[in-house]
């Protein structure tokens, strides 16, 4: 189970804004270590976010997100009150589900 | 005819003897699932073929924003947006880093074409926002010069 | 004659060029900064440390919630800012770090070494001090920084601080005040405040502990002194000792009436 998410989603109008911190190392496998020894490739690579049961965003991470990977976007339909859920899910299969009120 | 034109004649003409050969579907290349292809390519052309693209165009419905310096490349923030309408799908690529295609987004109805993340850059490099827009591949490119490289050496 | 006006005017216009490039990419490095602004993965650790100080751990498996930082058992809003301080209970002065361990060893029953246990964390290894001074710290945001320095103790501990600033080391012969102790001076494209001017002793002091994006993790000013030592080329201080714990007061009064503003986001 990943480390627990920010989710901030604040409704403007009529489109709420969604801001998520995610805590992961997102390693590219790239790096080494004090020894010498590449460190294996261990990254978010995907993540869903969806307002109640329908998705508003699907997207594909590669190993270039930065570390702790912030993420913003926006969409229409959602009302104060509603959940906004964000799942990701790793490349060792690691997996995280934060929701979030909409304020 | 210069070098673009002949890669994209060169990418369609691959691209359409695969579809035509009923090698390649193009929903095929557009599904969620995390495509190694396209995490792998070396270019912002690489990837749109491996996107199933066969051509794209600079736009000025595509708008990428970025710092033009960035003290540290481990951590550069950029914003992608699309005026056009009908885009379903955005992508983040940095084209100087090991593999060009940072972060992709499939855009349903009722979202903005527009998100905000962080990106590696190794090193100063043109970073290009990718979008597809009823079809259309739509780029929109700025140099973000980098003053200490980003990938955690 | 003609010759060596024209090189002249070619050298000011380069020289003014050349300043002007400075400024935009100070300017340039400002916008970056901005734009990171909002989303601070800091807010992690906050939340983390948050959960841990309500944690009962150690073998006397209580919380930290009794733990006096300054303005009685569990206050944590507002204590960072009217740190370091003069403590009763100890007769000594300590900072946040060192108090954090005198808490952990007394209410909890850890061990001096649990206690002081990876102050700086990494990617193998999370942090438990980071986090508990990323959540301690937060709850002063907004508030002016106040370091009393009424008591003897407090007084001697900011003179001592004070002298260490000063003093010069290491095989380079490095002080504190080496790169710190003149407006306007730059290592390549990071500024480096002078300690001994308020306006930058305040923006300095104001913005630690932080995200440093260069280390991926939320580094205290524990970590801060220990990583100028390391540059300095001097030998590693002991962690939460009372010569950093002197040269944080010297610092923090220096910084008096600042408005708090971490835990922040750097380079």
């Amino acid at each position: 189970m990943g480390n627990p998410m920010r989710i901030r989603a604040s409704l403007t109008g009529d489109t709420v804004e969604v801001k998520v911190l995610m805590r992961h190392d997102m390693e590219t496998g790239l790096r080494k270590d004090a020894a010498g020894a590449l460190i294996p490739a261990l990254f978010i690579k995907n993540l869903v976010a969806k307002h109640k049961d329908k998705v508003v965003l699907d997207a594909n991470f590669g190993p270039s997100v930065s570390k702790d990977p912030f993420l913003s976007f926006k969409f229409k339909g959602g009302a104060a009150g509603d959940k906004v859920s964000i799942t990701w899910t790793d490349t060792a299969g690691d997996s995280r589900t934060d929701e979030a009120s909409i304020t | 005819m210069n070098q673009q034109r002949r890669n994209v004649m060169r990418i369609t003409a691959a691209l359409g003897a695969a579809f035509a050969a009923g090698i390649l579907h193009p929903r095929d290349v557009f599904a969620a699932e995390w495509n190694a292809a396209v995490f792998d390519a070396k270019s912002l052309a690489a990837a749109v073929k491996a996107l199933g693209g066969d051509k794209f165009d600079v736009s000025a419905d595509v708008a990428i924003i970025g710092p033009d310096i960035a003290e540290n490349g481990a951590v550069v923030p950029v914003s992608v947006s699309s005026k056009a309408p009908g885009t379903d799908f955005m992508a983040i690529l940095v084209d100087k880093n090991p593999s060009a295609m940072s972060a992709s987004f499939n855009i349903p109805p009722g979202t903005e074409p527009a998100v905000t993340t962080r990106v590696k850059m190794a090193s100063t490099s043109d970073v290009h926002a990718l979008c597809r827009a009823n079809g259309k591949w739509l780029v929109a490119s700025k140099e973000i010069k980098v003053t200490l490289g980003g990938c955690g050496g | 004659m003609n010759h060596k006006l024209l090189a002249l005017a070619g050298a000011l216009a380069l020289a003014q060029a050349m300043v002007h490039a400075q400024t935009s990419s100070t300017d340039e490095i400002a916008k970056y900064r901005q734009m990171l602004a909002d989303g601070n993965p800091a807010e992690l650790w906050e939340m983390r440390g948050e959960e841990l100080w309500k944690t009962k751990a150690g073998p006397n498996q209580v919380s930290l919630e009794r733990c006096d930082l300054g303005l009685g058992p569990g206050v944590v809003k507002g204590a960072y800012v009217t740190l370091p301080r003069y403590f009763k209970d100890v007769n000594k002065v300590m900072d946040l770090e060192a108090r954090l361990v005198y808490c952990r060893t007394t209410l909890q029953g850890l061990t001096q070494a649990e206690a002081t246990q990876t102050p700086f964390g990494s990617t193998a290894k999370q942090s438990t001090i980071e986090a508990l001074v990323a959540y301690i710290t937060s709850e002063s945001r907004g508030m002016k920084m106040a370091a009393p320095t009424g008591h003897p103790l407090e007084k001697q501990a900011y003179e001592d601080g004070k002298k260490l600033f000063y003093l010069r080391g290491g095989s380079h012969d490095f002080a504190c005040a080496t790169c710190h102790s003149a407006d306007g001076k730059r290592i390549r494209l990071q500024e480096l405040p002078n300690i001994l001017n308020p306006a930058n002793a305040q923006m300095a002091y104001t913005t630690w502990p932080a995200y440093r994006v260069s280390q991926g993790e939320v580094r205290t000013m524990q970590h801060r002194l220990n990583d100028c030592y390391r540059q300095q080329r001097f030998p590693e201080p002991v962690y939460a000792s009372d010569a950093l714990t002197a040269l944080t007061m010297f610092l923090a009064k220096n910084a008096e009436g600042g408005v708090y503003a971490a835990p922040a986001l750097k380079r």
